[in-house]
């Protein structure tokens, strides 16, 4: 069933939680239509600070609201949040250990033929090497909803990131959730897929296809890269015969070579394919013809998955 | 290039921006629209970069900041015979070079831009780098009003005064409207003049519409010696369409069939008035 975009479940949710605690505070830099937040603004004027167009002024203001007790939620896109203002949420938000939560909206290549400039392809990468941020990634509205939830009184810096296209349902909506432990949506012994935010949709049609030729392949939404569920990770992989990783993401520095390292440490040897952006100049193109030229069709996946088994 | 040409011309570029973003499905149109004279006057007059001199170092510059205003920038290189228009009808298609911010994969683009806040300093390191080999070349930047708010426009102008740039020449393109809103509810800016002024720049304030007030002040430049050069180009986001002018909505609305009907025909009707003026 398709439901939302996870950015509107996003601006729904905070707009809800915000409605009862007037502590929460929305910073925007010239992008409250871009956060689905206009109608925020409109209800909860006090509830919204306007930057204009200064991602790193942003992120410090970010930090100064909450260092005086508000509840702050940052939002802007995340190739600008987290590429324009490094440096202050490195040393503003996560080494002074303010607890705001950034919200990256438009992430990965949601942008499509805006280009590079408007891709958020290194977020999880440079944000990873930070000290003190936890990194959550939604892969349906379930996910998103229960994140910003759990962020408004979350003592610890946190990044949210997360798309504007509708998105499947994936979990009941009684499905316990917890940020930093992963979600295991489906169990079988042929391979595992781990993925995280919303190409773990891309994996669940694939799995669709590889079922229907009698492959049992295990998904896991592993919707918190930091800190990383290394014990669900190690479970789902201990009888398969191959591991296959999903980002929107540069191949570089994401799930897929968080994986690789403890795999490599823990001295497992397996089949083991990560699927992200490679390191070149990108094809130009919408999200998803770009998500299908890098390997993401799930047609192409089922192959990808197959060849790697056999 | 007579001014009647060139008014006419600015007509022709509207139509193209409107037909590249109608028949692509995307684009920033109203922001497109309100600096378009601005490149017309660049290109056809002032800037003096063609495709015959362009791979050269030796040659004015122009470096569009605001970058989501592409299309102007892709439909003027296009006239100036960079590619044909049957290339530029490839915008945002898929594995086209012509992506929805200026990059240096289509020839004729300076310098890659879309992240707001970094063309002014590329074009102080162009400024330097000129001065630094005496030689007689400009460099024209162009920003949009909201993008004044991000610090790195202030950073390079303090740098622009400490070397005496008056080879950069910075145009604002004043339509006063960003994304949310009016620049001066979202984040206010004036008294923007007085701003500039107080960081050792030299201003000018025009009709950013007018190719006759650009033209003039062009020729003006520099304005005083040894100071950079800033024009406040006022302007009408939308400029030329008559529902799509300061209608906060278009800074990233694509028109549907009717829509384009309507403007094209608006911009026929402008032609005909002007061939009869
Ligand atoms: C660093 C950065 N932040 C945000 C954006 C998103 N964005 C694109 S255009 C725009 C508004 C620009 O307003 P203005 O500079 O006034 O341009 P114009 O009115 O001429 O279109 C914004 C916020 C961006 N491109 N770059
Ligand atoms: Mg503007």
């Amino acid at each position: 069933m398709i439901e939302k975009a996870n950015l509107e479940v996003f601006s729904e949710t905070l707009l809800d939680l915000a409605r009862h605690d007037k502590d929460i505070v929305v910073v925007t830099s010239d992008s409250r239509g871009s956060g689905k937040l206009t109608n925020f603004g409109k209800e909860l004027p006090d509830q919204i600070i306007e930057v204009g167009i200064a991602e790193q002024n942003l992120v410090a203001i970010c930090a100064g609201l909450s260092a005086v007790g508000k509840k702050v939620f940052g939002v802007s896109p995340s190739s600008f949040l987290t590429a324009r203002a490094l440096e202050q949420i490195k040393n503003d938000i996560a080494y002074s250990n303010h607890p705001v939560t950034l919200v990256g909206i438009s992430s990965g290549v949601s942008y499509g033929q805006l280009g590079s400039t408007h891709h958020s392809i290194h977020d999880i990468a440079v944000l990873r090497a930070i000290n003190n941020l936890n990194i959550v990634i939604p892969c349906d509205n379930f996910e998103t909803k229960k994140i910003i939830q759990a962020a408004v009184n979350f003592n610890e810096p946190l990044f949210v990131r997360f798309g504007k296209k509708p998105m499947l349902k994936i979990h009941n909506d009684n499905q316990s959730f917890k940020i930093g432990k992963g979600i295991s949506i489906k169990e079988g012994k042929d391979l595992v897929f781990i993925a995280t935010g919303e190409t773990v949709q891309r994996a669940y049609k694939a799995i669709e296809i590889l079922e229907k030729d009698n492959f049992k392949c295990t998904l896991i939404s592993m919707h918190t890269i930091k800190p990383f569920d290394e014990s669900l990770f190690l479970d789902s992989i201990k009888h398969t015969r191959g591991i296959i990783t999903l980002e929107e993401h540069s191949e570089s520095g994401g799930l897929g070579e968080r994986c690789s390292s403890i795999l490599a440490q823990k001295k497992i040897t397996t089949n083991f394919k990560i699927i992200g952006f490679p390191d070149e100049y990108m094809i130009n193109g919408s999200q998803s013809d770009v998500l299908d030229h890098y390997n993401m069709e799930p047609k192409r996946l089922a192959e990808i998955a197959k060849n790697l088994i056999s | 290039m007579n001014i009647k040409t060139l008014q006419s011309k600015s007509i022709e570029y509207r139509k193209t921006i409107l037909e590249i973003i109608y028949k692509s499905g995307a684009g920033h149109t109203a922001g497109s629209l309100s600096c378009i004279d601005i490149l017309n006057v660049l290109y056809n007059k002032i800037l003096k970069v063609d495709p015959s001199n362009f791979n050269s170092n030796d040659r004015n510059h122009y470096i569009q900041s605001k970058g989501h205003s592409v299309e102007a920038l892709y439909t003027i290189l296009c006239d100036k015979g960079f590619y044909t228009k049957e290339q530029l009808l490839t915008l945002n298609k898929f594995n086209s070079h012509f992506i929805g911010h200026p990059t240096r994969k289509v020839f004729g683009v300076e310098h890659n831009t879309g992240a707001l806040g970094h063309g002014l300093s590329v074009a102080v390191g162009m400024a330097i780098g000129f001065k630094l080999d005496t030689k007689p070349y400009s460099v024209f930047t162009l920003l949009g009003d909201g993008e004044l708010s991000e610090g790195s426009v202030w950073e390079g102008l303090m740098t622009a005064n400490k070397y005496n740039l008056d080879n950069l020449i910075i145009i604002i393109d004043r339509n006063r409207l960003q994304i949310t809103g009016e620049t001066e509810n979202v984040n206010p800016l004036e008294p923007l003049k007085e701003k500039f002024t107080s960081f050792g720049l030299s201003v000018k304030e025009v009709n950013g519409n007018s190719v006759e007030d650009l033209i003039n002040v062009f020729k003006e430049v520099p304005f005083e010696n040894k100071k950079p050069n800033v024009i406040i180009a006022n302007t009408i986001k939308g400029k030329g369409v008559s529902f799509i002018e300061n209608e906060v909505v278009w800074h990233h609305k694509v028109p549907d069939d009717d829509q384009y009907t309507k403007a094209i025909d608006e911009l026929n009707k402008q032609k005909i008035q002007l061939e009869n003026d």
